[in-house]
């Protein structure tokens, strides 16, 4: 056998070996993600019944119970960050669309970008030492504005992106109509990036409802209803927290059925925004 | 928690090297100059906003700083009974369980993205690329209440007891006992969670391999292997260090997950098998409890750590992908 077959079998099962690996690491990645869904089905979806949705937490050692006021407290968490932090984000998203070149834009979209790998731990102590301290207690309406400094950054850059995807003839020709720059950015433009700008909430929405580290230490948690600003209030993600770290089986099975909850919330919205609402001019 | 990268397009929302045609701040009447200054309030809002978070935090660390100068980040003693404070444990728990995650993620996540741009056909491709995006939706609770009841009791049971009474008298690293929660349970439940995020960047930059680089190697007779290596990778290379950093800067902030498996010890660990803490943890457990101006100004501090820690890793991979992208765009 020569040297040089020897030396081309060799490069061949190089090839397929490493190729081999690569489709072992697709499928390391995946296991877990296979883990995940099938323990939260087998562990939580026997717990899960009207009154897990419509009731509050029973008292440590007592069976029953429900996540009702987690389910409202994070409802009400998501909307009144996106009330506070929707705005400023579009606004932004669209100064880095129309000023983006600038050296200030460059900057405003590296500031952004940073701001996004903040921790979210450290989002919610910088709103604990701002809005806690100064109202004196924790409270939804602090929850809801560590949620919003998370929310900022995130739909920022998706505005962004999605107003410049609106291809440069549809601008021009509103300004060749006359239109003055802000009647064309707002009535031409963004009806058209709509649809990618509200894919883009949607997902930021579903990922801040979600966290937990930035609620530790502003909305707190609680174990009633709650409808007032001013009072601590309960969330999906913490009430699973505290639940899992409880030394009771029950809570343990209760947090199973509790993430089942939030994650079936969290991927509905991903998966409608992912097959649903699609931008026009989005070409993947 | 950054958005999936797929959905924020890491390469796609970098900045275009082409210029606007229409200028934003040039004239126009009365109520387009309102409307510029009103787009570059909302602009400025965001710098605002991140110098106040640095301002705001630093001023509440002040007490700490002063009482324990540079001493602080070289001390390991924690004891808030004695009011003496030293960071080093929680920056070692910190830094250490995030270098296994990148250890265990990088060589996964590049393999996954070799996989699924240069071997795997569409019908394939997409149901696992989908898959590796709602890997990075699901919240970070569910990550820790999963690693609490499934991920510690495994690896304790098939890991940690195994390599431990076997090997474990030889290598320090394996050294029994076996706890469970340990800094090896926060760097394998840290590596789960980053692996989308580095392997939608590697992705990203792979694909954006021109088509004729590869044309050109497997027309020279190479593998798909050697091509893959030797022409597409080198090619990829600064973009796939920028994902792994972004990665990085994820581990080192992400608190529920790594907080409800690592143990919460704050000593230095000298086997993986110990328990250990980060700096995000003991923000989650201690921060609510925290008396007296001295421990609230040590958390605090560690608060600035952590925010300038991860704000120095994110620009460096920020700047690293803009770089690739422009690089990329220019094409």
């Amino acid at each position: 056998m020569s040297a040089f077959s020897f030396r081309e079998r060799r490069r061949r099962a190089v090839n397929v070996v490493m190729l081999g690996l690569t489709g072992v690491a697709a499928l390391v990645t995946l296991v877990p993600l296979l883990l995940i869904f099938l323990h939260l089905l087998r562990e939580g979806l026997s717990s899960l019944n009207l009154a897990f949705f419509t009731r509050v937490p029973a008292p440590p050692g007592q069976t029953g119970g429900g996540i009702g006021n987690g389910i409202l407290g994070t409802a009400q968490l998501v909307l009144l960050a996106g009330l506070l932090g929707l705005p400023i984000a579009i606004g932004a998203g669209i100064f880095l669309a129309e000023a983006g070149e600038s050296r200030l834009g460059t900057l405003v979209r590296f500031v952004a970008d940073v701001m996004n790998g903040i921790p979210s731990i450290v989002v919610g102590i910088f709103v604990w030492a701002w809005v806690v301290v100064a109202m004196g207690q924790f409270s939804l309406f602090s929850g809801a504005v560590a949620l919003a400094v998370m929310l900022i950054p995130m739909v920022t850059r998706t505005t962004e992106e999605m107003v410049r995807l609106v291809p440069r003839e549809l601008k021009e020709g509103g300004l060749a109509l006359g239109f003055t720059r802000w009647r064309t950015t707002l009535g031409v433009v963004l009806p058209a990036a709509r649809s990618g700008i509200l894919t883009g909430v949607l997902v930021a929405m579903a990922r801040i409802a979600g966290e937990t580290a930035p609620l530790l230490f502003t909305a707190f948690g609680n174990p009633n209803w709650e409808w007032r600003l001013t009072q601590p209030v309960a969330s999906l993600p913490h009430q699973i927290f505290q639940y899992a770290i409880s030394p009771y089986s029950e809570w343990h099975r209760q947090a199973w059925a509790a993430s089942l909850v939030l994650i079936g919330l969290v991927l509905a919205v991903n998966v409608a925004a992912r097959f649903f609402i699609r931008s026009p001019y989005r070409s993947r | 928690m950054q958005p999936v990268p797929e959905q924020a397009g890491v390469l796609a929302g970098a900045p275009s090297p082409r210029r606007s045609r229409v200028r934003l701040w040039a004239g126009g009447n009365l109520a387009d100059r309102a409307y510029a200054a009103v787009l570059l309030l909302f602009g400025l809002a965001l710098p605002a906003l991140f110098a106040f978070i640095f301002v705001e935090i630093t001023s509440a660390a002040m007490p700490a700083i002063r009482a324990f100068g540079a001493g602080f980040l070289t001390s390991r003693e924690w004891d808030p009974i004695a009011n003496q404070y030293g960071a080093l444990p929680f920056i070692y728990g910190t830094v250490v369980s995030s270098l296994l995650a990148m250890l265990l993620a990088v060589p996964l996540a590049i393999g996954l993205a070799i996989f699924l741009v240069e071997l795997a056909p569409r019908w394939l491709a997409a149901p696992i690329a989908f898959g590796t995006e709602l890997l990075a939706a699901i919240p970070s609770v569910i990550y820790g209440l999963w690693g609490i009841f499934v991920l510690v009791p495994w690896l304790r049971e098939h890991i940690q007891q195994p390599l431990a009474a076997s090997i474990g008298d030889a290598v320090g690293l394996f050294r029994g006992p076996a706890y469970g929660a340990s800094i090896l349970a926060g760097g394998v439940i840290l590596a789960i969670m980053v692996v989308p995020f580095v392997s939608a960047v590697a992705r990203e930059v792979l694909a954006a391999v021109p088509r004729d680089q590869r044309e050109a190697a497997l027309a020279l007779g190479a593998t798909r292997w050697e091509m893959t290596w030797q022409v597409a990778l080198p090619y990829a290379v600064p973009g796939i260090i920028g994902g792994a950093i972004l990665g990085l800067g994820r581990a080192l902030g992400e608190t529920m997950a790594i907080t409800m498996v690592i143990g919460n010890r704050p000593d230095i660990p000298t086997s993986l098998f110990q328990p250990a803490y980060t700096m995000a943890s003991v923000l989650a457990n201690e921060f609510a409890e925290a008396s007296g101006e001295l421990q609230l100004g040590a958390l605090m501090e560690i608060a600035l750590l952590l925010f300038g820690i991860t704000i120095i890793v994110n620009s460096f991979a920020r700047l690293l992908v803009w770089r690739v992208a422009r690089r990329a765009g220019k094409r």
